[in-house]
């Protein structure tokens, strides 16, 4: 599936939804589901901090396509992780670099994105890119 | 309004005070607001904000400088208020009251130029445990630049200081203790008096950051004998981007300038400036003007309310919410200090404070999560953060209320 596709697939889920509560009560259980990042991983190299919550977050690639895992101290802050893991996850460099990721608007999520929000999002979507650029390169 | 619920004391007419803040009335994701983030910043009452659309629209010029009218009136103002926040902190002269850009600038003034000229290499400076990172930074920045040797006074598990550990650590070497009045996390308020005390034996000066203070409590500068005293304006219901520095005389008239510029100097050559008397001596360049006089209408506002009676309703507001935080499960206050002021902070066993907040925030409820730039104190408590609720005289029980349901439906959601 490219990855508008995946996007799309979440615009629908969220459309399901009538109110706030039942949004966030999904992204508290897709936090709650999300595979956990390996405890070796946990280190202070994956660490992306925030000045609410904190974000681990490793990269490998396999056969050309990125596998991203994480994880949070916030389980919101991982709903949202595990979100854009489902969306960048398993695709090739190029596709994540060129990801617009349009969908966080769309499904109500936009403060989460704002700078003052600090819970360390901005700057692990930052991170998933710019390690697609290193592999890209590297390549 | 329920008999449970009416607040004893008759002079605070809650009706009357809710209308004169705007934002109240404000709905935030389709909610009453419900504003309990006050140790950040306070609301404004109209008639500040009137102050501030007057200066603009009937009062702009320059102070200190112009012969004309405008400037001569606005000069006059200004002064006015700096008279005013004068008497409410009862300094003894208008002249040691001096306006910088808030707490932290003010913190800074004193200790760029405290530590210019009496700190030297082995020197210690002495703060304390509770201390918000504004009045931990710039000593620390001394201590590098100067050699001297930053010391803190540990706190006990319910927040409180430890006196018997302040008094060992005032030393011959201790050359200025810097402390808080009020923790913005803990809400322990210090016996600011005795800690001054105790250090004056020594002949040691003693800064008080009061930004959380003169919100809630009288403030007497002469009684209390702080050598500095320093809070910001926002705090207090004023405009942002002013605040104050009380020093005694004696200390400001021996400090060196911190910035230097327009208005701090009587002559000027390219050889030597001779720098102007108190206040103007530290405050370079255009001040914010409408700032002063937009504190100085808050100050007013404030005493036409009477703090003593501000204090009483807070403080029923914080044993309210106490006694209904407790109740819930898993649910643990941090700071229990004896002397407290209306901040609550705590945490809920298994879930993140940013959770919390971020339900809330949803249901129109403003409290703030974090670590309330307090880290070290964090690290006392072996916690990432808190959330903090923390209450000013225009909230109310009702609104408690529901906050409390809302901390109930949250947790519900996060578990």
């Amino acid at each position: 599936m490219k990855i508008e596709e995946v996007e799309n697939e979440i615009i629908e889920e969220f459309e399901m939804f009538d109110d706030w509560m039942q949004r966030y009560e999904h992204l508290i259980d897709l936090g709650k589901s999300m595979p956990l990042i390996e405890d070796k991983y946990k280190t202070e190299d994956k660490l992306i901090k925030g000045c609410q919550s904190q974000v681990w977050m490793h990269s490998e690639l396999k056969e050309g396509k990125i596998v991203y895992t994480a994880d949070s101290d916030a389980i919101i802050t991982k709903g949202m992780v595990a979100l854009m893991i489902r969306v960048l996850s398993n695709h090739s460099p190029q596709e994540i670099i060129d990801a617009k990721l349009d969908f966080i608007e769309k499904v109500g999520l936009t403060k989460h994105l704002s700078p003052t929000r600090s819970n360390g999002l901005v700057s692990m979507i930052k991170q998933m890119k710019l390690d697609a650029l290193a592999y890209k390169t590297k390549n | 309004m329920t008999e449970s619920k009416t607040i004893k004391n008759p002079r605070i007419d809650i009706q009357k005070i809710r209308a004169d803040f705007p934002i109240l009335s404000k709905k935030v994701n389709g909610r009453n607001l419900i504003y309990f983030d006050n140790g950040a910043t306070a609301q404004k009452p109209k008639l500040v904000i009137d102050a501030i659309s007057n200066y603009y629209e009937n009062q702009n010029a320059n102070v200190h400088r112009g012969v004309h009218t405008l400037s001569q009136e606005i000069t006059v103002a200004y002064e006015n208020a700096r008279t005013t926040i004068q008497k409410h902190i009862n300094a003894a002269h208008a002249h040691e009251i001096i306006f910088t850009k808030g707490t932290t600038d003010s913190i800074n003034l004193v200790a760029s130029s405290f530590g210019r000229k009496f700190i030297s290499k082995g020197d210690e400076i002495l703060i304390s445990a509770m201390e918000h990172h504004s009045n931990i930074l710039p000593w620390q920045q001394v201590c590098e630049e100067n050699g001297a040797i930053l010391k803190v006074i540990p706190i006990n598990e319910n927040g409180e200081l430890i006196i018997s550990e302040y008094k060992r650590l005032l030393t011959d070497k201790t050359k200025i203790v810097a402390i808080t009045h009020i923790s913005n996390t803990l809400g322990t308020i210090n016996n600011v008096g005795e800690l001054i005390a105790l250090a004056h034996v020594k002949n040691i000066p003693v800064l008080v950051d009061g930004a959380q203070a003169v919100p809630h409590t009288s403030v007497d500068v002469q009684l209390l004998s702080a050598d500095f005293y320093v809070f910001s304006a926002h705090k207090v219901f004023g405009p942002t981007g002013v605040g104050i520095l009380y020093g005694k005389e004696k200390w400001l008239n021996e400090l060196p300038p911190y910035q230097v510029g327009g208005g701090t100097i009587k002559t000027v050559t390219f050889e030597k400036t001779e720098y102007a008397d108190l206040p103007l001596k530290f405050e370079a360049g255009t001040p914010h003007i409408e700032g002063g006089i937009g504190l100085a209408a808050a100050i007013d506002y404030i005493n036409e309310i009477g703090i003593k009676n501000i204090a009483a309703y807070e403080h029923e507001l914080l044993v309210y919410a106490t006694e209904a935080l407790l109740k819930i499960e898993g649910l643990k206050i941090i700071g229990s200090a004896k002397e407290k002021a209306s901040v609550i902070s705590f945490v809920v066993d298994g879930l993140h404070p940013f959770d919390i907040g971020t339900i809330l925030d949803q249901l129109g409820i403003a409290v703030r999560t974090g670590h309330h730039c307090t880290q070290p104190l964090m690290n006392f408590y072996s916690i990432p953060g808190t959330i903090r609720a923390s209450f000013a005289f225009y909230n109310t029980k009702e609104e408690i209320d529901v906050f409390i349901e809302g901390l109930m439906k949250a947790i519900k959601m996060l578990r």
